[in-house]
């Protein structure tokens, strides 16, 4: 069975509303961290936790807290990156969606710790009704004294507003986020200074991923030692997983770090196996921007070890034989798909996200997918395999932002495991085209996709 | 990003005025541009081009563009710059119904590509074009977050998932009836901030 934390309670009807999250132990986490802890020990139970960025990076939550520029006397921001826009990954809509006070809960005890009067919650403009229910939230926080001036007596004051993006990937970068913010185009920044120094306004800032905030209530409440229990090794803690593409049950599901690919896979808990019980070719376990595995090294690493749901075993064997647990974004691809035409679909999506600023990402993008794309219809070259190769190692590491890396590694992982099948879209050019790319007929009923505790998904 | 003509785009066919928000809207815009701190009101440009997208006719036009950059106190290429920028901004008129078909991978996969075909087919038109009726006009769009519920399309910003041509058929039907009636059963951008 899986352990919920995050989504502990997600099936208590009106659980969305004030009442019903406090009437189930709901901001006793502000509670105790504003009333018994200094924020000083908050952040170290974060460290203890051993907590680590759920956008993508992985980063550890409480070492990037401690960068925080404190001797500056200007104003300092916590951001909440809602600007989830990763292809396969949808964790932090359903978590809005279904429980906004978690966020909230979470935003409230981390600004206390970080010292931030005011926190922003960064939102992907095609979320708008999540807008809505956040500043529900948000008002019902305040109407019952978690929010404002003086919260619990403790001297503590705190504001938190919603901000929507408009369309634009590239903004879930923290830099380009905070240029966004900050009511401009949103092209990333170079780092140094990182935003701990000079973020929003120039001030100090913290920028976090809206599952990681989330997780900062449990961890107060269960204590960073007893939360570093959980999981295995490095990757503490549970991780919300959003599953998608071939399978039978997609949909978000919380999971312990540690729990083997095979496992999650197959398991009627959790995806329920291959739809249609056709077989797995390829998978990309982390959002777009990871290397994708064939079958069996996403099942098992190249050294034979099984492989798990946890930020080392995923990277095992690095760009070889390896990818990343990225974002949670677990896209499942089955024999019947197409490993050019995914390519060439997601290179499409990130020069249509390139902001332009850096000449590799912005040509190259370009370049990769019009090669991707006449290898997919039919007017491809042979040579033009490892033509991709080169544009994909010319554009990693040599760009301002990762946008760049996560262009290249898509197509250098697939032509690295998948070679033959470019070979043949180049070889065969009359059988690759015009074929149908649907998916294989499902019924009109379909009872849908199920998420984590039974519950219907949307 | 958005792939605009700029050079050939029409700024000067600003007539200098004539747009404005009415009181409510202006009151809620006037409340979302005092949360950013003293000096930073720029900041709420983007929550401010979406209210005026939709309640100043449907895209942003050099005037509106103009009136927001005014009310903001920051210069219209400030405004033009970010207009461009971002993909849910549109820059020319479009249909009462924008109707934007996800059209990346996971979605791909649950059989995206004949969700748009399907729309082709029954609207009679193409990628970026307008129903003559002005009632609907067709887009793609990149990766809505809605991997699992694929496919998936947004009809100015109301998801719609799990699509069957069978479903698509109803929702156009629906569209159609609903465009009838004065209230149209949206919800606004300037209501989801309180």
């Amino acid at each position: 069975m899986g352990r919920a934390i995050l989504l502990e309670n997600i099936d208590i009807p009106g659980i969305r509303g004030f009442g019903a999250y406090r009437a189930h132990g709901g901001y006793q986490a502000v509670t105790r961290a504003l009333r018994e802890m200094t924020p000083a020990e908050v952040g170290q139970e974060v460290t203890r936790s051993g907590l680590r960025g759920r956008g993508g990076a992985g980063f550890p939550t409480g070492l990037k807290w401690s960068f925080l520029d404190r001797k500056s006397d200007k104003p300092r921001y916590l951001v909440c990156n809602a600007d989830e826009s990763e292809p396969g990954t949808f964790k932090d809509r359903y978590l809005m969606h279904h429980l906004p006070h978690r966020l909230i809960e979470g935003l409230i005890i981390s600004s206390y710790a970080l010292g931030a009067s005011t926190c922003f919650i960064y939102i992907r403009g095609e979320f708008k009704y999540l807008v809505g229910v956040l500043e529900t939230a948000i008002r019902e926080a305040r109407q019952n004294g978690f929010l404002g001036d003086n919260i619990l007596g403790s001297g503590f004051s705190l504001d938190i507003w919603v901000h929507p993006g408009a369309g634009a990937y590239i903004c879930g970068e923290e830099t380009a986020l905070l240029e966004s913010l900050e009511g401009k185009r949103g092209n990333p920044r170079i780092k140094p200074p990182f935003p701990a120094f000079k973020g929003l306004y120039g001030c100090p800032t913290v920028v976090n991923n809206v599952e990681t905030l989330a997780a900062v209530g449990p961890i107060v409440l269960m204590g960073g030692e007893a939360y570093a229990k959980i999981g295995r090794g490095k990757s503490t803690g549970t991780k919300l997983m959003s599953a998608c593409g071939n399978i039978k049950r997609p949909g978000v599901y919380e999971i312990e770090l540690g729990l083997p690919v095979e496992e999650f896979l197959f398991s009627p808990e959790y995806c329920g196996g291959m739809s249609g019980d056709r077989y797995l070719k390829a998978l990309i376990p982390g959002g777009s921007s990871v290397p994708i595995l064939p079958a069996d090294l996403a099942l098992n690493t190249a050294r034979g070890d099984q492989r798990l749901l946890t930020y080392e075993s995923m990277a095992e064997g690095e760009f070889e034989s390896g990818s990343m647990l990225g974002s949670g974004g677990f896209i499942v691809l089955d024999e019947y798909a197409c490993i050019v035409r995914n390519t060439w679909n997601l290179t499409r999506f990130y020069r249509h996200e390139s902001c332009g600023q850096c000449s590799p990402c912005r040509e190259g993008t370009g370049w990769m997918e019009k090669i991707l794309h006449r290898l997919e219809h039919g007017e491809g070259r042979m040579k033009d395999i490892d033509l991709l190769v080169r544009i994909a190692g010319n554009i990693e590491g040599k760009t301002i932002c990762p946008l760049g890396d996560a262009a290249a590694w898509p197509v250098a992982s697939a032509i690295r495991h998948f070679r033959s099948e470019f070979g043949y879209h180049a070889e065969h050019p009359d059988q690759v085209k015009n074929i149908d790319h649907g998916p294989l007929p499902l019924p009109e009923t379909s009872a849908g996709p199920v998420a984590a505790n039974g519950i219907k998904y949307w | 990003m958005n792939h605009y003509p700029i050079i050939n785009h029409p700024y000067h066919e600003a007539s200098g005025g004539g747009v404005a928000f009415t009181g409510a809207t202006l009151e809620k815009v006037r409340a979302i541009m005092a949360r950013y701190p003293e000096g930073q009101q720029k900041s709420a440009l983007l929550p401010v081009l979406h209210i005026a997208q939709e309640e100043l006719g449907g895209y942003l036009s050099v005037d509106v563009m103009n009136y927001v950059a005014s009310l903001l106190g920051i210069q219209p290429i400030e405004v033009y710059e970010v207009a461009t920028f971002y993909s849910m901004f549109r820059l020319e008129p479009a249909g009462k119904y924008v109707i934007e078909v996800c059209r990346t991978g996971p979605c791909t996969l649950a059989g995206g590509e004949r969700i748009l075909g399907h729309l082709c087919e029954t609207l009679a038109i193409g990628v970026g074009e307008t129903t003559p009726d002005g009632l609907f006009t067709l887009k793609e769009t990149e990766c809505l977050g809605s991997c699992g519920t694929g496919p998936t399309m947004q009809v100015n910003t109301e998801f719609y998932e799990q699509l069957t041509p069978g479903k698509i058929d109803r929702i156009l039907e629906d569209l159609r009836e609903q465009a009838l009636q004065t209230n149209s059963g949206e919800s606004s951008w300037a209501g989801q901030f309180s």
